[in-house]
């Protein structure tokens, strides 16, 4: 994929099709978001993870005009929003409930927007036909939305905020509820659409491999704030915090006190172990209680230490996950601590070379794990 | 067994109730009047046997139909009905559709209490509230007095003993029976289906229009039906509130029964006004059963 590198957010020339500026939203004296500034640019794929409550809902029923601000602006295509109702806004939502109207058919439905609009019978008949392509849904057309499955619903839903083609698409769990083949499908999908039209997406996940595949940059969010924005290689690989590394994969997160060595830190983590090994671009004091974040795939396993290792720690296999193409190791240091490792099954399982109660090495680099102050 | 009784009471139910009366009065309405107790004939004689049963449904005719078809007071009759029915449960629809709407918006908390405040008229005797309306409206009734007092009017508006009249008193009467099930249609309304429409380009005006109304459709045809049908064969309001000039089925109904003692006569009356009613019935059974398959 030879192609220049997608980075508007690194231009400090582009304007950002939404701003967000001190935004801030309270229903009654509970703060659903709290002073809220973060820029998206357009055609972005811009996905908001976090757990159920963090605000997602609430940030983009203000992005489409059913919630006011409390504090701050909001600001599409460098306009105030603040007094432009939903009907005028260049926005579609697909409801987390996908609100189909009950009375009318699956077609009636996706041809609602376009009705209003005024456009001639044949150019909405021809977009809803080329709507109900996309999403699979032609034999459905004449059907009401009780008379179909949820996930068929969940794609009339999702033809219907699209067949507007508006240059701002808010997904709210856009796909929850279809099966694992016809979700990567859809996925795909969205970003053609997006490829096509230009149009720029918000879209709220629950899934974060659904987030990793489809974003130009990933939102992590908690409890009304955003903690990291990144692209998601970014997010895997240098998340800011344990909440954000925590949140996105599976994670070993071992506690410890750093101390500065020549050209990184020494980590100290358990009585009369030796302290592991970690490179960083941010400064820790001596002493400085920190948390090292290591990915599961990056940990080697080995029976023997290995020679060259710069961090290599001894334990006990407790348990293995067989995944098929890999196997993930659980493995008890001497003090308890539990430490995932990830290793391919190069091997046929009757030959492989670990099994429970083993004795083995776990070995790293030292730009394997992130550093982490909080 | 047990399913065998399960269906057998409610027809037994409808037999009784519903199937046996009808059987009676059709009977009535096919005899001839006569001086006697009860004051038609003929009367089946049980001692006769086969004999004396094919005697008696000998004597049996539609002479009453024929009649009812001749004097032109009684399809006036049916007519006038159907049409003062008709313009009060659009007027009742008028008043009841906003107050549906006001309820179903208002907050969840006072909600039971509104609820309560449409029903509470049934606490008191239907002919006392309607006698309460004669105070209101006659010439000296309060409102009258209070216009008179605003200096709206300066003579007073006759509106007892007129159509308006009975306007006013179907529409008070029957307004809980219209507000109700569109209250409960409205109510289970969700709301983001209002905001999926705004979104998709409608203003509030045509959301509701485009939406609201359908979706309380059924709750609509529902209270129109429940209004229409007990207004069609009204007799106490007309009696009480219309004048000379106000014709209804119902109070014809009544006159042929304790006035003329009538009863084969008064009898058909009531069977044409059964069939009449049996459409809309059928239609408002047809509504319910479409609403019931929408909500699986
Ligand atoms: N209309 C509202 N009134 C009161 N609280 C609300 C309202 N809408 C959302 N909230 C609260 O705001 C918080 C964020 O909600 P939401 O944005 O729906 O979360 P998410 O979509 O991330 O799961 C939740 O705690 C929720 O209870
Ligand atoms: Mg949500």
């Amino acid at each position: 994929m030879a192609q220049t590198v997608f980075a508007p957010w690194d231009d400090p020339q582009a304007k950002p099709l939404i701003q967000f500026k001190n935004v801030t939203k309270r229903f009654g004296d509970f703060t659903a978001i709290e002073n809220l500034t973060q820029d998206i640019y357009e055609r972005e794929f811009f996905s908001l993870l976090g757990p159920s409550g963090c605000g997602k809902t609430t940030l983009m029923r203000m992005l489409a005009g059913f919630e006011n601000v409390t504090e701050g602006q909001i600001l599409i295509a460098g306009q105030d929003m603040a007094h432009v109702p939903p009907n005028k806004r260049a926005v579609n939502m697909m409801f987390q409930s996908y609100a189909l109207f009950p009375h009318l058919s699956v077609w009636e439905n996706i041809a609602f927007g376009l009705k209003r609009e005024g456009k001639p019978k044949d150019e909405i008949a021809a977009r809803v036909e080329e709507m109900l392509r996309l999403t699979r849904l032609v034999k459905f057309a004449k059907r009401k939305p009780h008379q179909i499955s949820g996930g068929q619903r969940q794609r009339v839903a999702l033809a219907r905020s699209l067949a507007k083609a508006p240059k701002l698409l808010l997904l709210d769990e856009p796909l929850g509820a279809l099966d694992k083949k016809l979700r990567q499908d859809t996925q795909f999908e969205l970003m053609d659409i997006q490829e096509k039209t230009g149009t720029t997406f918000v879209i709220v996940t629950h899934d974060q491999e659904e987030a990793m595949t489809v974003s130009s940059r990933v939102a992590v969010m908690d409890e009304g704030r955003i903690i990291q924005v990144a692209t998601p290689a970014q997010i895997y690989e240098a998340p800011n915090s344990v909440y954000v590394a925590d949140f996105i994969g599976d994670v070993n997160i071992i506690n410890g006190v750093a101390t500065k060595a020549e050209d990184g830190y020494l980590i100290t983590w358990a009585e009369g172990q030796a302290p592991f090994m970690a490179k960083t671009p941010n400064l820790f004091a001596d002493g400085q209680t920190c948390h090292l974040a290591i990915r599961p795939e990056k940990v080697a396993i080995s029976a023997e230490r290995p020679a060259d290792a710069v961090n290599a720690v001894e334990g006990q296999i407790i348990d293995i996950a067989y995944l098929g193409n890999i196997s993930t190791y659980h493995v008890k240091l001497v003090n308890g601590q539990m430490i995932k490792a990830q290793a391919a099954n190069t091997r046929r399982l009757s030959r492989r070379t670990f099994t429970w109660e083993d004795r083995v090495w776990l070995s790293w680099t030292d730009t394997a794990a992130v550093m982490l102050e909080r | 067994m047990r399913r065998f009784i399960l269906i057998a009471v409610p027809y037994l139910w409808l037999v009784a109730l519903f199937l046996v009366p009808f059987l009676i009065v059709l009977k009535i309405s096919l005899s001839d009047i006569a001086l006697s107790i009860p004051p038609y004939t003929p009367q089946l004689d049980w001692t006769a046997g086969w004999a004396g049963f094919k005697d008696f449904l000998g004597q049996l005719d539609f002479e009453n139909f024929t009649f009812l078809t001749q004097d032109p007071l009684y399809w006036r009759a049916y007519v006038s009905s159907l049409q003062i029915a008709l313009i009060s449960t659009v007027l009742t629809l008028l008043v009841g559709y906003p107050i549906a709407y006001a309820m179903a918006q208002a907050p969840d908390e006072w909600r039971p209490t509104l609820l309560l405040l449409v029903i509470l008229p049934f606490w008191t005797s239907f002919l006392i509230r309607v006698y309460s309306w004669i105070g209101i409206l006659s010439n000296e009734g309060f409102l009258n007095q209070f216009l008179l007092w605003t200096g709206v009017i300066s003579t007073p508006l006759t509106i007892l003993n007129t159509n308006t009249a009975v306007y006013i008193g179907i529409v008070y009467t029957y307004l809980p029976f219209m507000i109700l099930p569109i209250y409960s249609a409205l109510e289970k309304m969700d709301g983001s289906l209002l905001e999926a429409a705004e979104d998709l380009g409608c203003s509030r005006l045509s959301a509701f229009w485009l939406v609201t109304i359908p979706l309380s459709k059924a709750g609509i045809i529902a209270g129109c039906f429940l209004v229409f049908i007990p207004a069609l064969g009204e007799f106490v309001i007309p009696s009480l509130l219309g004048g000379s000039d106000t014709l209804m089925i119902g109070k014809v109904l009544w006159e042929e029964f304790f006035s003329n003692r009538d009863w084969p006569v008064a009898s058909a009356v009531a069977v044409i006004l059964l069939l009449i009613l049996v459409v809309p019935i059928v239609l408002f059974q047809r509504n319910e059963q479409k609403q019931r398959e929408m909500d699986q």
